[in-house]
Parts: C-alpha cells; sequence; structure tokens
C-alpha cells in the first residue's frame, strides 16, 4: 500500500492512459506530475477541471496527446504559455482538447463515482460549447419534459490526489478545499494518493477520513508534494512561484532549461520522495 | 480636487462596481477585478456580503486580497467549506445566489461573454483559460454584473465565442433557452456603465465616469452605442473608498 512515488507511477500510470491529477487549488500532486515527466509517459488523455502549471509542464515535456478541461490558466497570474503553444503552434506535439465547463466536469465525476452512463444538468444551454464537445448533449427529462443537459461519465484510468496525511493501512485524511478529489478517486479505475506524511494512527476525528484505504491503490509519501500549491495546516501557497512561471512558462528554451534543471536534472533526482 | 482624492480608471471601476454590491446578497465572485470589488463593498457599506467562490468557500471574509479563488484564507475565514460539486449543484444550479460577477476577454451589445478564444476555434489567434464556472453562472444567478476594461477589442460587434449567455441576439432570446436567471444587468467599466434597454435589452451607456465624454466611451465600443437620455455622472470615489482599496491592492 505504501510506496515509493516513483514506484507508484511506474505501476499505475501507463503509456495511453487517461490520468486526472485532481486539485483544486489546493493540494495538486505536484510532485507525481513531475514524476510523470521522468519516466517519460507519452500520449496520456490528461483530465483535470482546472489544467494549471503543472499541467503546463506536463504539456512542454510531451506527455499529453489530449486535454480534457474546463479552465486552463494560472491562477491569479495569466495564462498557460505551454498549453497555448501546444493548441496554437502544436508545439511540442499537437494536442487535442475537450472542452468543458466546471459545472459539467464536476458531474462527469460525480456520474462516473455514480457508477452511472451520464449526468445531467442545467448547464451548457446557448454557450457555443455545445457545438464544440460532442460529449454535451440535450436530454429532455423523463417526467416533466424539460429540455436539460447531458454529460457521460468520466472513468479515468488513474487518478492522483495529494493529502495532508495517511495511516499504513492507506486511510486517508483530507482537509480545506476537497474539490473533486473523492470524486476523482472514487470515479477511477486505479488510484494513487501522495501524502505529506504516513503515521501510525491517524486522530479519530469522525468524518476527517475522506478516503478510506478500500478505494486506494497506492499512498506514496511526498512531503511539500503539493508545492507550489499548498497542503492546508503543512505550508501556504506560494503565490510568487506562481507568478515566477509566467516567464519560464512563456518561451520554449527558458521552458526547455528549467526542465532539465528542476524536473530532470538532479534537483528532480532528489525530489523523489522515499517510502 | 485634493491631490488624495486623485484615482486611476481601474480604480473608480472598481470602486464603482463595488458600490453595485449591497445588503446581504449572496456573490458568486471571480479572482481579479470582481473578487477586489467584492471586498471592498464588504469593507465598506456592505458588511454582511455573502462571498462564494468556485472552489468551495461560502461566506468567505479575507482579510487580504486571494490571488487565486482557492487561497487558503478563503478556506480559513469562510463559513463552510464544501466539494466543488456541492457548489455548482446545490448552490448555484438551485437558484441560490443572488449575484455572479464575472470578467470578459470580448463582450457583445447583448452582454454575451467570450473567455475562450480569440479568432477560431480550431485555430485560434489566442487561445484563452475557457469556461470555467461562468457558462452557469451567468445561466443561474438571479443577476449578473460583468466588470470589465472598456477598448474596441474587449466590445466587439459579435463576440468569436460565446462561453456565457447575456442576452443572446436580444429580447426573448433567454427565456427562449430556459436561462432562469435575470441576465447581465450592468456592465462596469473604466470609463462608465452600461445597462441592458427594457425592452431590446442592447447595453446603453447610463453613466459616466468625471473627465470621460460619451464620445471617449463611444471610441472605446466596437458597436454603435446606445446612449440613455438620462445620462448620469459617476459620484467620484470617495476617500475612505480609495484609503480602503489601496489598503487591499497594496497600491
Amino acid at each position: 500500500m505504501i510506496v515509493a512515488l516513483d514506484e507508484g507511477i511506474r505501476e499505475l500510470v501507463h503509456d495511453g492512459d487517461t490520468v486526472a491529477l485532481e486539485g483544486f487549488t489546493h493540494l495538486i500532486p505536484v510532485a507525481a506530475g513531475h514524476e510523470i515527466i521522468r519516466q517519460r509517459r507519452r500520449d496520456l488523455t490528461l483530465v483535470r477541471m482546472t489544467p494549471d502549471i503543472v499541467y503546463d509542464q506536463l504539456i512542454g515535456a510531451g506527455c499529453a496527446a489530449k486535454l480534457v478541461f474546463s479552465w486552463g490558466g494560472n491562477p491569479g497570474v495569466g495564462s498557460l504559455h505551454r498549453f497555448r503553444d501546444a493548441i496554437q503552434n502544436n508545439w511540442p506535439r499537437p494536442l487535442e482538447i475537450e472542452e468543458h465547463s466546471h459545472a459539467g466536469m464536476a458531474n462527469r465525476y460525480v456520474a462516473g463515482a455514480s457508477g452511472i452512463p451520464f449526468a445531467v444538468l442545467r448547464g451548457y444551454v446557448g454557450t457555443d460549447l455545445v457545438g464544440q464537445t460532442a460529449n454535451i448533449k440535450p436530454i429532455t427529462c423523463p417526467f416533466t419534459g424539460e429540455s436539460l443537459t447531458a454529460v457521460p461519465a468520466l472513468n479515468p484510468d488513474v487518478a492522483i490526489v495529494h493529502a495532508q496525511r495517511a495511516d499504513r493501512a492507506g486511510n486517508v485524511q483530507m482537509w480545506g478545499i476537497t474539490g473533486v478529489q473523492k470524486e476523482v478517486v472514487l470515479a477511477a479505475r486505479r488510484a494513487l494518493v501522495t501524502v505529506e506524511e504516513v503515521v501510525d494512527e491517524l486522530e479519530p476525528v469522525p468524518g476527517a477520513t475522506i478516503l478510506p484505504h478500500r478505494v486506494i491503490s497506492a499512498v506514496a509519501v511526498a512531503p511539500n508534494g503539493a508545492a507550489p500549491s499548498y497542503a492546508h495546516g503543512y505550508y501556504a501557497r506560494d503565490n510568487q512561484a506562481y507568478q515566477a512561471w509566467d516567464p519560464i512558462g512563456r518561451d520554449r528554451d527558458s521552458f526547455t532549461a528549467w526542465l532539465d534543471s528542476e524536473v530532470l536534472g538532479s534537483a528532480g533526482e532528489n525530489a523523489k520522495g522515499t517510502s | 480636487m485634493s491631490t488624495e482624492n486623485q484615482w486611476s480608471s481601474d480604480e473608480i471601476m472598481t470602486v464603482t462596481a463595488s458600490r453595485a454590491l449591497v445588503g446581504d446578497a449572496a456573490c458568486f465572485v471571480g479572482i481579479g477585478l470582481p473578487s477586489t470589488a467584492a471586498n471592498l463593498a464588504r469593507r465598506t457599506h456592505a458588511p454582511d456580503l455573502w462571498l462564494i467562490y468556485e472552489s468551495g468557500t461560502l461566506g468567505a471574509k479575507p482579510e487580504t486580497l486571494p490571488l487565486s479563488i482557492g487561497d487558503g484564507i478563503l478556506a480559513e475565514t469562510a463559513d463552510t467549506v464544501v466539494p466543488v460539486p456541492e457548489v455548482f449543484n446545490y448552490w448555484l444550479q438551485p437558484g441560490r445566489i443572488d449575484v455572479g460577477f464575472l470578467g470578459a476577454a470580448q463582450l457583445d451589445r447583448f452582454g454575451n461573454i467570450n473567455t475562450t478564444v480569440i479568432g477560431d476555434y480550431a485555430d485560434p489567434k489566442v487561445r484563452l483559460p475557457g469556461a470555467g464556472g461562468a457558462p452557469e453562472i451567468a445561466a443561474n444567478c438571479r443577476e449578473v454584473m460583468v466588470i470589465v476594461r472598456q477598448s474596441r477589442r474587449t466590445f466587439v460587434e459579435k463576440v468569436d465565442f460565446v462561453t456565457s449567455v447575456g442576452f443572446g441576439n436580444g429580447a426573448g432570446d433567454r427565456e427562449r433557452l430556459g436561462l432562469r436567471g435575470a441576465g447581465p444587468t450592468r456592465v462596469i467599466t473604466d470609463l462608465g456603465v452600461l445597462e441592458p434597454d427594457p425592452e431590446t435589452r442592447e447595453l446603453t451607456l447610463v453613466t459616466v465616469h468625471p473627465g470621460i465624454d460619451v464620445d471617449d466611451v463611444r471610441a472605446a465600443t466596437g458597436w454603435e452605442l446606445a446612449v440613455s437620455p438620462d445620462l448620469t455622472t459617476t459620484t467620484p470615489p470617495s476617500d475612505e473608498e480609495l484609503a480602503v482599496l489601496r489598503v487591499l491592492t497594496g497600491k
């Protein structure tokens, strides 16, 4: 259950998989994303409501063939330039996109976690997203005759999330902004949780163990593994790092140099974590 | 006018937007200008505003401006933190939110918003971040306010992509589409304020900021701008509003 991060990624993430590294600003599994880059996974369908700078890095490193998302930006800073370069100029390779709204994506996970084929919502009506995304369809309510919108369940091959802590059996405590992390783990076929620490016994706060061990394939210890996002109770969001990403991500050469030095080079090797 | 009471165009826009938020309204705010205006309102005339960020923080009372919708300070100060599916399914969709507060990359005369692409979708000139929560905020909040800097690049005859629906092609469209909120009731810019004409739903200039001429606004609008016969001038920011705003923004 408790594995090293590199072992967890090697066993659970394969070329061509649909992979969702979720985290809604908080608890973003950045260390796991960097390990995917180091292991040079290819042709991934990356899924996430809010692809941010770690997805910019995965896209720039050539790991992704497709992105399924609802908002792709550097939160509070601006655009993602590797994502832009891939869409506008096919660099380093073409990136297919499937685009939704947050409400649509959240409901796709809910349907996936619920074991039903689709979710229904009042959404998208009148927007151009309907014409661009095949996975958005009108549906008539069988009870009222009302016209609503259906989106298909999303069941990733692998979900990866970061949390504050786990016990040795793999029960996971998580608090603060929990985004769609519970839904994506329950929707996925396999799930890897990286944690700040593993403890012998979790403080027994009823309701605090968001993810019981039965729905998790492996837990890997990755201290500081959400940085530059944050882990509530452990460390704060490094807003400056998000701002500093903008000039690095803007330019292919500065990005490549950053990737070589911070992820693929010795700094990256040292950041792998242990079991 | 005292030296202290001079303001930038962004400042009068933000102050004007903050005044539009009143009472204990539940307000769904985006990051950036909407968040700044909403937090200014909460610190001045509307301490009971209930701020909702799409990360799941309901009733957030941040002491400093968050850089992102999921900053820790929002979670720490909120009345409650709920998962993201709950925000959209239990709070936004049933119509529990009074005001949606949005920005825009492009806006047209019927208040339709584009935050997706400039140019062709398949081969965009500029790829923007995309929809996020905006389409359903625009559809389901009781009313929507938009805060955006005004220029011909932004205020276009027709948006390149309808990310969020305002009044569609005009009167009656929202009703035909089954959208339940009233749509954009106010667009606040660095030049003035526009409101939809009650009959045609076309955005009409109703207020200009001090020192701005109607021709300045026309020059920054990519369609033939309708101007209200009752055009007024914005009340300048007070010393208190400016002081609180400058503490918030650190300027």
